[in-house]
């Protein structure tokens, strides 16, 4: 196993899944010549050369939209947002076209399209640059969403998500592509709708994905100081969620919390907590606690900024609570 | 053109007329649901530039598309049953009026958001190109269009990257109820291009002919040397914008409607027709007579095409 960079392991996803199939190419602003906004195309452009790695204007509608009609009659793009901020201007085309044209033709199309970029907040950004949108995407049905939130996931779900014939929102942490972690030598593919259990316990469940992982096992690992064991589960791709992974460890810690860098109204975090009162209701100790970011625009400054996001001491001190202690 | 050829054109004119004054009686009747857009008035426009196609070329429209698939060979059959909410239609009646595929016969729907399908035209013109097929791409577009981003975007896009792609405003002179003057700065459309290096043409969209002359260049511009054209076909519609909608009222006097109605596409080219000796009167019956068939088969098969079933509801939403 070698131990490689988050941004790394995306590059040789996508270098492979090139290297396999003609029809994927790279579109997007600044992955070719500029190798990448965040460095995730670095080499790609010398590699399969400027008709495979496309640079575009900063028309974000434009080329996404590109992308679902390159799609629809065969291809398999790679459409990169510089950050998922950006994929609001390309609102209409994923949610009213990628997600709806197999569906109004009566499945006579799909669209095998990736979205991908980073995401959530990095360091003083500012309201606009700050955003996880992924609470958007899921709740649009024909999309599929995946948040990986190691190297070694991030590469199989990256492989995964190409190769479907879905449209697929993949959304990485800007944070995150700094990050280290071993990937396997050789191809693998982590399934799409597929958890993860990162770290076993016995006493409460948290659930995370995306950088939220990086927090909660932050938090684990305060809580084993107290002697307190969390299980960290990481559902890996949002839509479809694995269910049945996160009730089996419920109905082993009977004890819950959700961990969100998105808002609080109407996230992701809602509808898993929902699904999990549905089906192990009587498995619960405690009412599931959320901790997500603040309901607010992400302000400037360092210290609400801080103060915002989600944080090891927030989540640990939620597990204690629905721990009651 | 060969007599042959001009005749069919004026068959398939005839047909997205008849097929269009019987969807507005099965409107009238409830058998449609939702929006609904006919064509009357543009029939020129689609069959014009479909004469200029090839079979393998790809056509994708927005939301005012029935002439548009029945033009590129869709069954009229289908089109009506999914215009009805059947299981028969061409999108298995989970598309209706506005979202009409038939990929087989390289028709592309059916958009239902004003410029959504020119980002996605592009794409495709994209994809032909990245094949090294000489396939061309026809992306129809109202006039209301030409303000969104995504046109902007789209035409920037094709031409930087010369993209065989070919962008047809349908210039029908209403937004729904909003007059070109009121809502455009510039009067002539195809100006627009102009911002984009990319070639243009403006062309009467009453006479066939004329589209298919104007387009056929375009589509040899496409074809052979992979750029895009932006072309404005100036026509008119009869109807109301959708058939909840009045033929005239505030926005458009009955005066001004009934002048256009002697610039009608179909009587132009019938007399065209007439007077080249191309068809006479009987010929003309005969026509009539066999569109009226077709398009009494159409309501039939919709009739009597079942209704989804409920399982449908889950189907297709992913491919599994």
């Amino acid at each position: 196993m070698a131990e490689i960079t988050f941004r790394e392991a995306l590059n040789q996803a996508m270098a492979e899944e090139m290297e396999r199939d003609a029809n994927v190419f790279l579109m997007g602003e600044e992955v070719g010549y500029y190798q990448g906004a965040y460095k995730v195309s670095q080499g790609l452009l010398e590699r399969f050369g400027p008709k495979r790695v496309i640079d575009t204007p900063i028309a974000e509608l434009g080329f996404a939209g590109l992308g679902i009609g390159a799609a629809q009659v065969g291809l398999r793009p790679i459409i990169e947002f510089m950050t998922w901020n950006f994929s609001i201007l390309a609102m209409d085309q994923i949610v009213n076209n990628a997600a709806k044209l197999r569906y109004m033709s009566g499945g006579a199309l799909k669209i095998p399209v990736v979205f991908r970029g980073a995401s959530g907040a990095a360091h003083q950004l500012g309201a606009q640059h700050s955003q996880s949108l992924e609470a958007w995407y899921c709740n649009v049905p024909g999309l599929i969403v995946m948040a990986p939130s190691t190297p070694k996931d991030a590469k199989g779900m990256l492989k995964s998500a190409i190769r479907d014939d879905n449209p697929v929102i993949f959304i990485e942490s800007e944070v995150a592509y700094g990050y280290k972690g071993e990937v396997p030598e050789g191809e693998y593919l982590v399934p799409i709708g597929v958890g993860d259990v990162k770290r076993t316990g016995k006493d409460v469940t948290i659930i995370a994905w995306s950088k939220m992982i990086h927090v909660a096992l932050e938090a684990a690992n305060m809580l084993a100081q107290e002697g307190i064991e969390a299980e960290v589960i990481d559902p890996r791709t949002l839509r479809p969620l694995d269910e049945q992974l996160l009730l089996t460890s419920i109905e082993k810690t009977n004890r819950c919390v959700i961990v969100e860098e998105g808002w609080p109204y109407a996230g992701v975090g809602a509808e898993i907590s929902h699904r999990i009162y549905q089906n192990a209701f009587d498995h619960l100790d405690a009412p599931i606690l959320r901790v997500t970011s603040e309901d607010v625009p992400m302000p400037y400054a360092k210290n609400l900024e801080q103060a915002v996001i989600p944080s090891a001491p927030k989540v640990a001190a939620a597990a204690k609570k629905v721990l009651y202690i | 053109m060969k007599k042959e050829k001009l005749l069919e054109l004026y068959r398939m004119m005839l047909l997205i007329r008849r097929f269009e004054e019987r969807t507005a009686q099965m409107y009238g009747l409830q058998k449609i649901g939702g929006f609904c857009h006919l064509y009357i008035g543009q029939e020129a426009v689609a069959v014009g530039t479909v004469a200029a196609l090839r079979d393998d070329d790809y056509f994708i429209a927005a939301y005012r598309d029935h002439g548009h698939i029945l033009a590129k060979g869709g069954d009229p059959k289908a089109v009506m049953a999914e215009l009805f909410g059947k299981a028969g239609g061409v999108s298995k009646g989970k598309g209706g009026s506005m979202h009409l595929f038939d990929v087989a016969k390289g028709f592309y729907g059916g958009h239902g958001i004003v410029a959504g399908q020119i980002p996605v035209a592009t794409g495709m013109a994209f994809a032909a190109k990245y094949r090294g097929e000489d396939r061309v791409t026809v992306c129809s577009m109202g006039e209301g269009t030409v303000h969104q981003g995504a046109f902007h975007e789209s035409l920037n896009l094709a031409s930087l990257w010369k993209l065989p792609v070919i962008y047809l405003i349908e210039n029908n002179r209403y937004g729904m109820g909003t007059p070109l003057e009121r809502a455009s700065a510039v009067w002539d459309l195809s100006q627009k291009a102009c911002s984009y290096d990319m070639a243009r043409a403006t062309v009467d969209g009453m006479d066939v002919l004329k589209v298919h002359e104007v387009m056929a260049e375009a589509v040899e511009r496409a074809r052979k040397l992979s750029e895009p054209s932006l072309i404005e076909a100036r026509t008119y519609r009869f109807r109301g914008h959708s058939m909840s909608d009045p033929v005239h009222s505030h926005y458009r006097t009955k005066d001004e409607v009934e002048e256009q109605k002697t610039h009608d596409p179909l009587l132009k080219f019938q007399s065209y027709l007439l007077e080249k000796k191309y068809i006479n009167e009987d010929q003309i019956k005969a026509y009539e007579d066999e569109i009226k068939t077709i398009v009494k088969e159409s309501v039939d098969f919709a009739e009597n095409s079942p209704e989804p079933a409920l399982e449908a509801i889950y189907e297709d939403v992913y491919v599994e």
